[in-house]
């Protein structure tokens, strides 16, 4: 940088009138195949990033963001479930010695710990080697904490009820219900509104029966054999009441 | 055409030693990949930041349709998704956006963690770089509200009994978060709103700033 006497600027400012000529710099000493990022390295991050969007929009097509139904805080059946990402802190907190009284130890210290630990990496973890190989406790405790996080997450997947959540956010097209028809009282004699609401639109063990996508045979054949969770013969009524109530499941259309 | 404006701006501002600072910098050897593929490692940090941009545009979309209101919240989600053209496309990339920065931005810690990249000189870049996912992964937590759907609320009811168990300030800081003490509704979605819309993003700028600039003081770690 110039400094001291002769310096000439550009009007009152502090930007100094004389142009440098600035020559990109030269990697050829550096040592091995160096290249300039600008532009040489760029254009090649350029097509990396090219081919990783293109896959990223296949995806965002391919699978389109789920929605369920509004929230309705007066479900109080709705298993909830974080993304995917908490998993292992959501099943860490299933525990025993990880919840209840000990609540302490699973949302606080055992994570604390880890995330502590991770933040802090570089003062507990400060001998010069870089090795993996070199520096056991290291590479240990992280493979360690792999492995914990991902049994957690595994563990988690494992045992929600996918059908059952899928089924507890629907969302279900809003009906008009007859509660005043026939079909409908003789469902709620039969107890089927238990599990299929009161507006029939379904609930954490059983679906929606608005707009259901069955002919009324196919009806008929569920009421009757059961399906999924629903045992055969909850229907305890006559064939004739049996044929009302398929009518009236048939007749339900949305808004 | 080109040059001349940019003369007539480096003469007056002198520009070009700041662009230089940004572009003009060395790619050495053990991190390209055109040389060794196993340097393909390399390239997480520059995805997450990818993947961040991503995020960043398409959640400046997504505020041009979304109502941060417990009635409309959802029906503007819904709008958007069902009968704004591409609509489900922006939301999609934002939603599975949301997936993939964790996801780089855990292979990139893997990476730094396993190379020993974060030790003397760099450990002040690893803490912001740790900082930077905890900004992350909240703003994953404060997104998830936002649709107020089913899973949405319920997921947010567990997180704030969890807030609420943090010992001595538990209450205080869940009334902070929610705004108020046993409901999460329309006071939780504005606050849950400007905390992901608002403060996130402007400490993940703040955060990205330093660790970008200590790279390119300090230089890439080298080779093992």
């Amino acid at each position: 940088m110039h400094r001291g006497k002769g310096m000439k600027f550009v009007g009152d400012s502090r930007v100094s009138a004389e142009q440098k000529t600035f020559i990109p710099k030269d990697y050829s000493e550096y040592p091995g195949k160096t290249e300039a990022f600008w532009p040489n390295f760029l254009l090649k991050e350029w097509m990396v990033g090219a081919v990783f969007l293109i896959g990223f929009l296949c995806l965002t097509i391919a699978h389109e963001p789920p929605l369920e139904k509004i929230a309705d805080p007066s479900d109080t059946a709705y298993i909830p479930l974080p993304d995917w990402y908490f998993l292992f802190l959501y099943q860490l907190l299933k525990y025993t010695y990880a919840s209840g009284p000990y609540n302490a130890i699973g949302a606080f210290i055992i994570p604390g710990l880890v995330f502590g630990a991770l933040l802090l990496a570089p003062f507990l973890d400060r001998g010069p080697e870089r090795k993996p190989s070199k520096r056991p406790f290291a590479t240990g405790f992280m493979l360690l904490a792999i492995a914990g996080v991902t049994f957690l997450t595994w563990e988690s997947v494992a045992h929600h009820d996918w059908e059952a959540a899928a089924q507890q956010g629907k969302i279900v097209a809003d009906a008009e219900i007859d509660t005043e028809a026939e079909g409908y009282k003789l469902m709620e004699a039969n107890t089927c509104l238990t599990c299929h609401g009161n507006e029939l639109q379904g609930g954490a063990g059983a679906p929606a029966l608005v707009e259901v996508d069955l002919s009324p045979e196919e009806i008929h054949d569920v009421i009757v054999n059961g399906r999924g969770a629903m045992p055969a013969g909850i229907f305890t009524g006559t064939d004739e009441e049996l044929n009302k109530v398929v009518e009236f499941i048939s007749s339900i259309e949305s808004e | 055409m080109f040059n001349k404006i940019y003369d007539w701006v480096d003469e007056r501002l002198d520009i070009t030693p700041i662009w230089r600072d940004i572009a003009d910098h060395e790619v050495p050897e053990h991190v390209n990949p055109a040389h060794h593929f196993s340097a393909f490692v390399y390239c997480f940090g520059g995805l997450t930041f990818f993947v961040t941009v991503i995020q960043i545009l398409s959640g400046m979309f997504l505020t041009m349709y979304y109502v941060p209101d417990i009635k409309n919240a959802w029906e503007s989600v819904y709008y958007l998704q069902n009968h704004v053209a591409f609509g489900q496309i922006v939301r999609g990339m934002h939603h599975w956006g949301a997936s993939l920065v964790i996801v780089m931005m855990f292979l990139h810690t893997l990476r730094v963690f396993f190379q020993g990249a974060y030790k003397k000189p760099r450990e002040l870049n690893w803490i912001v770089g740790v900082l930077i996912f905890f900004v992350m992964l909240a703003l994953g937590l404060t997104g998830y509200l936002l649709p107020w759907d089913m899973k949405a609320l319920f997921a947010t009811k567990v997180t704030m009994q969890i807030i609420e168990s943090t010992p001595l300030i538990g209450d205080y800081l869940k009334i902070l978060i929610a705004g108020d003490s046993s409901i999460v509704g329309a006071q939780t979605i504005t606050r849950f709103f400007a905390i992901h819309v608002f403060f996130l993003p402007a400490a993940l700028f703040a955060l990205m700033a330093a660790h970008f600039i200590m790279i390119r003081k300090q230089g890439i770690s080298g080779p093992l």
